[in-house]
């Protein structure tokens, strides 16, 4: 381990570098197993599009969960339920108003989509005050218990015929029940684009890109800039929550990860601390849960099963909760190898054997592994199975993480909560106090020890 | 030293009656000496009663020792005083306010601060992060004003004050060497210096000690006892549980002995040494 240590050291350009460096490397093996399977261009530039979408939303859903776990210790596992609310709430507000006789059984209030986003946030915000009220004053563990069942009873209340439709506001409005709803208005490439009057000088770029895609090269090119686009909130987030974080509002939320008690003693309200971290956190869970769902123009309750909040907690803890760095990595290499990447293996498995024929099932699969230690038609088997592997893959990730690695890929970064670097200030003289004093208990030691221990 | 600290132990609660009961110019009155007036406190655990009406004030200014043998309800009673604990009966009063009941943050910002028995540094922050995390009125803890552009250099402004301050307490407190250091890699007696320069930075007027010198060496001790007495002089007032009688006697002006909840005596160190009830408290078939 000390040579990963080491390797994160070398890296030139620190952090950032890191990022960088990792993108870069998972984008190559991308393409890389593209040419394998024949990909076109479009193939390639689709591919790439998918995973950068995947690798925003899981960063950003990292950050916001390290905000929760890594900075102020609050065992948040109703992450999905806040995305949720983000995405149900956006929906309802922007959605066109109803109409008899269209395709939408319900309608909305027809609102802008940055109207409706700042709903959709203030929303999950507002429900993350309302859990976060009575668990707060509980013991941690507590707060995870209510948030998971929260996250359920967001998703029944959705999945729910007597929510189906309502009335709001004089609109028939509703949440569809298990059907979903259809999110039949502007996506929020084409909002942002046309609010910044841009549209037409978008649409002009994507007709030059007929050249390098030829026929219909809309979606390729709204892929590609969406993916951007959500690596620009990636980094709008890590700004915030960096800021966050180094500032005497995050002292106090490190304080309170560290010892609440004392933060309290210490006369900080530390119920109030806890509770703006909270909320600050759902409203960025309900913003990420909005990029990722309201582009694929519907959403149905059971997309937002709980899986998805251990998805990201897998990816804060790969990264190493603590450390906005080691978020980012961590939702990036989450997407691309746990949860693209089975998918990929797969189909580079079929491209590599084209002619293989996956045993319909398990006792074909394993009966010649047995009676004539044939194990080809049991691997195939499992490569065909690789979807449903998936979250045993992940399972076993985590307990090795656990078990070797449970600091996270960064390993413990100590971002030093302030906003100033806190050496002793220049117009202060080296040593204030009577130099021939007696030290402390071995003063000595202290700063011998002081050198092997810092990391 | 006052009349008041001689007085047998039911004038006092009688004094403090009056204070708390009476008009309140009375009980402003009595609180320019004696800010911390603890009346009647009661409190049980179960079928356990831990502190049975302790009734104490602590004199402005002073060095209070708080003794009694293991259980007698020290530490129970630091809990109560501020507010980790609610008690069952009984007031605190904190500069002639009413604080009984108070979540500690609240009573911390009236200028009251502990430590605790087991030093609680924050491991997981270095010396000065732990320094810089105790003063009061920090604009920055103001979440919008952290993050909003333009604000944040007031914000900037600020720390650059505090951290001056901080760097001032860690030289007279001879622990600038270790900084740098995260508190989790401190020894027990740096951790307890660490402790007690954290409370200094809320800028309190009253410091409740809890065992400050245990697990501590006899050097750091005299060190730690020298930086009480400059604090005590320069106008600061001290409660202090200690469980080492010599270290009470030859250094507190005022020694309060609890027993089994509620306090037995209290007096000078020479008044307390001579206290058959106190001898007995301590040897006696009771322990």
């Amino acid at each position: 381990m000390s040579v990963r240590d080491d390797f994160t050291d070398r890296i030139p350009g620190g952090d950032a570098g890191l990022i960088v460096l990792v993108l870069l490397a998972t984008y190559l093996a991308y393409v890389l197993a593209g040419f394998v399977l024949g990909y076109t261009l479009r193939g390639q530039l689709n591919s790439i599009a998918t995973l950068t979408f995947y690798i925003g939303v899981f960063a950003m859903l990292s950050l916001a969960l390290n905000l929760h776990w890594g900075y102020t210790g609050l065992f948040n596992i109703g992450i999905v339920g806040f995305m949720a609310v983000g995405v149900y709430v956006t929906a309802i507000v922007t959605k066109p108003t109803y109409v008899a006789g269209g395709a939408a059984q319900v309608g909305g209030l027809g609102l802008p989509l940055w109207v409706g986003i700042l709903a959709g946030m203030l929303a999950a915000a507002l429900l993350g005050l309302v859990v976060a009220l009575p668990a707060l004053r509980l013991r941690a563990d507590y707060l995870a218990i209510v948030t998971i069942a929260m996250s359920e009873i967001v998703r029944f209340s959705f999945l729910s015929g007597e929510l189906q439709q309502f009335q709001l506001f004089g609109n028939r409005v509703g949440f569809g029940g298990g059907s979903g709803l259809i999110l039949d208005f502007a996506p929020p490439l084409e909002a942002l684009l046309r609010g910044v009057g841009l549209w037409d000088a978008y649409l002009g770029f994507v007709d030059a890109f007929q050249v390098v895609v030829p026929r219909n090269p809309k979606p390729v090119v709204d892929g590609l800039i969406y993916g951007l686009l959500l690596l620009g909130f990636v980094a709008a987030f890590y700004w915030l929550l960096k800021r966050t974080g180094e500032s005497p509002f995050g002292r106090v939320l490190k304080a309170i990860r560290e010892d609440e008690d004392v933060a309290n003693a210490l006369g900080k309200n530390t119920d109030r601390f806890k509770i703006k971290s909270f909320m600050l956190g759902c409203a960025l869970m309900g913003l990420a849960g909005i990029l990722w769902l309201v582009p694929q123009g519907a959403v149905t309750p059971n997309f937002f099963r709980p899986r998805v909040t251990f998805f990201v907690w897998i990816a804060l803890i790969i990264g190493g909760a603590g450390s906005n760095t080691g978020s980012v990595l961590g939702g990036a290499v989450f997407a691309a190898v746990l949860y693209q990447g089975p998918r990929y293996f797969q189909n580079l498995v079929t491209a590599v054997f084209p002619n293989f024929d996956s045993p319909s099932g398990f006792g074909q699969a394993i009966s010649p592994l047995i009676s004539q230690f044939d194990p080809v038609p049991f691997l195939l088997y499992t490569v065909d199975s690789i979807r449903q592997l998936q979250l045993v893959v992940m399972g076993l990730v985590l307990i090795w993480l656990m078990h070797n690695r449970p600091e996270g890929m960064l390993g413990y970064r100590k971002e030093t909560a302030s906003v100033i670097p806190l050496s002793r200030p220049k117009s202060m003289t080296a040593d204030g106090g009577d130099d021939d004093s007696v030290r402390t208990d071995g003063g000595v030691d202290a700063a011998a020890e002081g050198g092997e221990t810092d990391e | 030293m006052s009349d008041a600290a001689d007085q047998p132990v039911e004038d006092v609660a009688n004094k403090v009656d009056e204070g708390a009961l009476g008009a309140f110019a009375s009980g402003v009155d009595t609180s320019v000496d004696y800010p911390l007036q603890v009346e009647g406190l009661e409190k049980s655990f179960g079928g356990i009663t831990a502190v049975d009406g302790a009734t104490f004030e602590v004199e402005s200014g002073t060095l209070t020792g708080l003794i009694g043998p293991n259980g007698a309800g020290k530490s129970t009673t630091f809990n109560l005083i501020t507010g980790m604990l609610k008690p069952d009966a009984g007031t605190v009063t904190f500069n002639g306010e009413d604080i009984t009941g108070e979540e500690p943050h609240q009573i911390a910002n009236r200028g009251m601060v502990r430590t605790f028995q087991i030093a609680r540094e924050l491991s997981e922050m270095t010396v000065l992060e732990n320094m810089m995390l105790a003063p009061k009125h920090q604009r920055g803890e103001a979440l919008w004003r952290s993050v909003m552009p333009g604000v944040r250099d007031d914000v900037r402004e600020q720390e650059e004050e505090l951290l001056e301050r901080v760097w001032e307490v860690l030289d007279f407190f001879d622990i600038a060497h270790i900084a740098e250091e995260y508190a989790g890699n401190l020894s027990g007696g740096q951790r307890k210096l660490l402790e007690m320069a954290r409370a200094l930075l809320t800028d309190p007027d009253m410091l409740l000690l809890d065992e400050p010198f245990a697990g501590v060496n006899p050097t750091l001790e005299k060190k730690l006892l020298e930086h009480v007495h400059e604090l005590r002089e320069q106008g600061y007032t001290f409660l202090l549980v200690e469980h080492d009688m010599d270290l009470i006697m030859n250094n507190c002006e005022h020694v309060i002995v609890l027993h089994q909840g509620s306090v037995l005596t209290e007096g000078t160190p020479d008044e307390i040494r001579s206290n058959e009830e106190v001898i007995e408290a301590y040897l006696g078939g009771n322990v």
